[in-house]
């Protein structure tokens, strides 16, 4: 075979086995949900028949799809700025000498490799009206308890609680991987400056750590979107909608109300989100790099 | 003393305060599973230690099944990525063909929409390939990774060139430069990328909660959440215990293997 046409062939025979998965599980899906979006459900031997924007209008009519959307945005901006708050906090820390310091690290850490599930289960039984250990210790404190997964009001903050918990010390390490990147000159010249640690952070350390912090935001952004699997132990979206995030939504009307037409509009609702976040990252990126 | 250090000092104080209370909750679900459920709110230093709530645990839901089952799964999956993430990634960063930037930037729509969010797609997928309720179903979706052929093409192509071409003169083909060569040189790279995706895959739930509906196909994630159910009525002296059960593996390799842990999930994240 000539050369040339043998650079190509290889090239795409190398990708091919990863390719056909790509395409299968990846691509033809989103090009699918978008066609399925366009149809209605098809009934017994009826086939589906395309309805055009029918399914998208009855999306701008649906309440719960709205108090979706609200939650995850109450979720999303209630949870990431604590989020990233104590991950920066708990990364100064750790990144110098003190006692004790594996201790500290591996105590902020370890909610992050355990399973969303079990982190539920473990909290569930804080939040139980009654029995529950928060109800208890408010009881020894002479306060009465309340039903926190099954009032309204603050069952959404009950598992925004949970993520912030899991999730900081996650970011922790981005920040950490950046701290150690700060070059030593800089450091050594705060110092003989005799910058104080709270002046050195605010205005060295924090524009330093920007890059991280984008990355870190949109990352957390995108898990709203992704992780929710604490809602099954907990609320399965209750009370009242008040912890119905998109994903979980998706859910229920594919699997519990098995509405295929309309799930796909959720489906390509949330990719469009998905997406709108990637290119805001990438834009706020490119603008950083003139910077540096 | 002067003030900085001081201030030092007090700095280490409240990193130790909030180390403790993010620790709390993993101890208080040791205190709940190693004691009897009737010191579950009480906190004696006397109340009896008691091994009855894993026992009881273990026998009331098939968490031997659902271990296997998570194994065979996680295994599976992180194998496979590696097969087709670095032949992928290979392509990508070594050779040169037609299509090649396209196809790259194709790849990467992954990174933001996932599997998880294409759940009711490509269960209709399984169904049409007869696969659901099998644990190749639970795996397949994700084995093609575009975050893993973004990060081996990333270490390729930190590879000196000039090692593959000593390989190549002294006669070595592609496949072999790619075993000999790339491979061993990437070798911090394929832990932490194995690391990360076990600890992932260990850890993931959706997906497998919607295709698998048998014991013999479900997951730890997927058993414990019917275990754990209020609906199940278990009592949560029980439901620690079977929790804990089902993150100790991990739990265990974190805490023994903590600096690959955090510099894996570091190296993993920084693109």
């Amino acid at each position: 075979m000539n050369p040339k046409i043998a650079r190509h062939v290889y090239g795409w025979l190398l990708f091919a086995p990863a390719a056909i998965f790509f395409i299968l599980f990846t691509h033809y899906p989103i090009v699918r949900s978008c066609y399925l979006s366009f149809f209605n459900n098809p009934r017994g031997v009826q086939p589906r028949r395309f309805v055009g924007l029918a399914n998208y209008a009855y999306l701008v009519n649906d309440p719960i799809f709205w108090q979706a959307l609200k939650n995850n945005l109450i979720y999303a901006f209630g949870t990431i700025p604590v989020t990233v708050s104590l991950a920066i906090l708990m990364a100064v820390w750790v990144n110098r000498r003190m006692t004790g310091r594996a201790f500290v690290r591996a105590a902020y850490f370890t909610p992050t490799i355990l399973p969303m599930i079990a982190i539920a289960n473990i909290w569930l039984f804080f939040y139980t009206p009654g029995v529950g250990l928060f109800d208890n210790l408010l009881k020894s404190m002479g306060y009465s308890g309340r039903n926190w997964l099954g009032d309204p009001d603050t069952a959404l903050l009950c598992l925004m609680v949970i993520a912030i918990w899991k999730d900081a010390g996650f970011f922790m390490i981005f920040y950490l991987a950046a701290l150690q990147g700060i070059p030593k000159d800089v450091i050594e010249a705060g110092k003989i400056e005799g910058a104080g640690r709270w002046y050195f952070f605010r205005r060295v350390t924090l524009p330093l750590l920007m890059p991280t912090t984008v990355f870190v935001v949109f990352n957390a952004l995108i898990n709203t979107f992704r992780i929710i699997d604490h809602i099954f132990i907990l609320t399965k979206g209750g009370p009242d909608n008040a912890t119905e995030l998109l994903l979980y939504y998706l859910f229920q009307t594919a699997f519990e109300f098995w509405d295929t037409a309309y799930a796909a509009v959720l489906t390509v609702v949330i990719m469009a989100i998905l997406m709108t976040l990637a290119l805001a990252q990438f834009k706020v990126l490119e603008r950083r790099t003139h910077y540096q | 003393m002067t003030p900085s250090r001081l201030w030092l000092q007090l700095e280490t104080v409240a990193a130790w305060l909030l180390g403790i209370l993010w620790a709390l909750p993993l101890l208080y679900a040791f205190w709940a599973a190693f004691h009897p459920a009737a010191y579950a709110v009480k906190f004696d230093l006397a109340a009896p230690l008691t091994l009855a709530n894993f026992i009881e645990a273990w026998t009331t839901a098939p968490f031997a099944r659902y271990f296997v089952n998570t194994i065979l799964y996680t295994t599976m999956t992180t194998a496979l990525q590696f097969v087709l993430c670095t032949l992928a990634a290979y392509a990508f960063a070594c050779h040169d063909w037609k299509g090649k930037d396209l196809v790259f930037s194709l790849i990467l729509i992954q990174l933001m929409v996932m599997p998880d969010q294409l759940l009711v797609v490509n269960y209709q997928t399984m169904t049409a390939l007869n696969l659901v309720d099998t644990i190749p179903a639970i795996s397949l979706p994700y084995i093609a990774s575009a975050f893993g052929v973004f990060l081996l093409r990333q270490n390729f192509k930190q590879v000196p060139i000039a090692l593959a071409e000593a390989a190549r003169v002294e006669g070595a083909g592609p496949l072999t430069i790619l075993l000999k060569v790339y491979v061993p040189l990437s070798k911090a790279v394929y832990l932490a990328y194995g690391l990360v995706s076990i600890s992932w895959h260990w850890n993931n739930f959706l997906w497998p909660l919607v295709i698998t509906n048998s014991v013999t196909t479900r997951p730890i994630t997927v058993g414990l959440s019917i275990f754990g159910s209020p609906e199940n009525g278990v009592n949560f002296a029980i439901v620690s215990a079977g929790t804990l059960m089902s993150v100790a593996p991990l739990l265990i390799g974190f805490l023994l293997f903590q600096h690959q842990f955090v510099h894996s999930f570091m190296r993993a994240g920084i693109k």
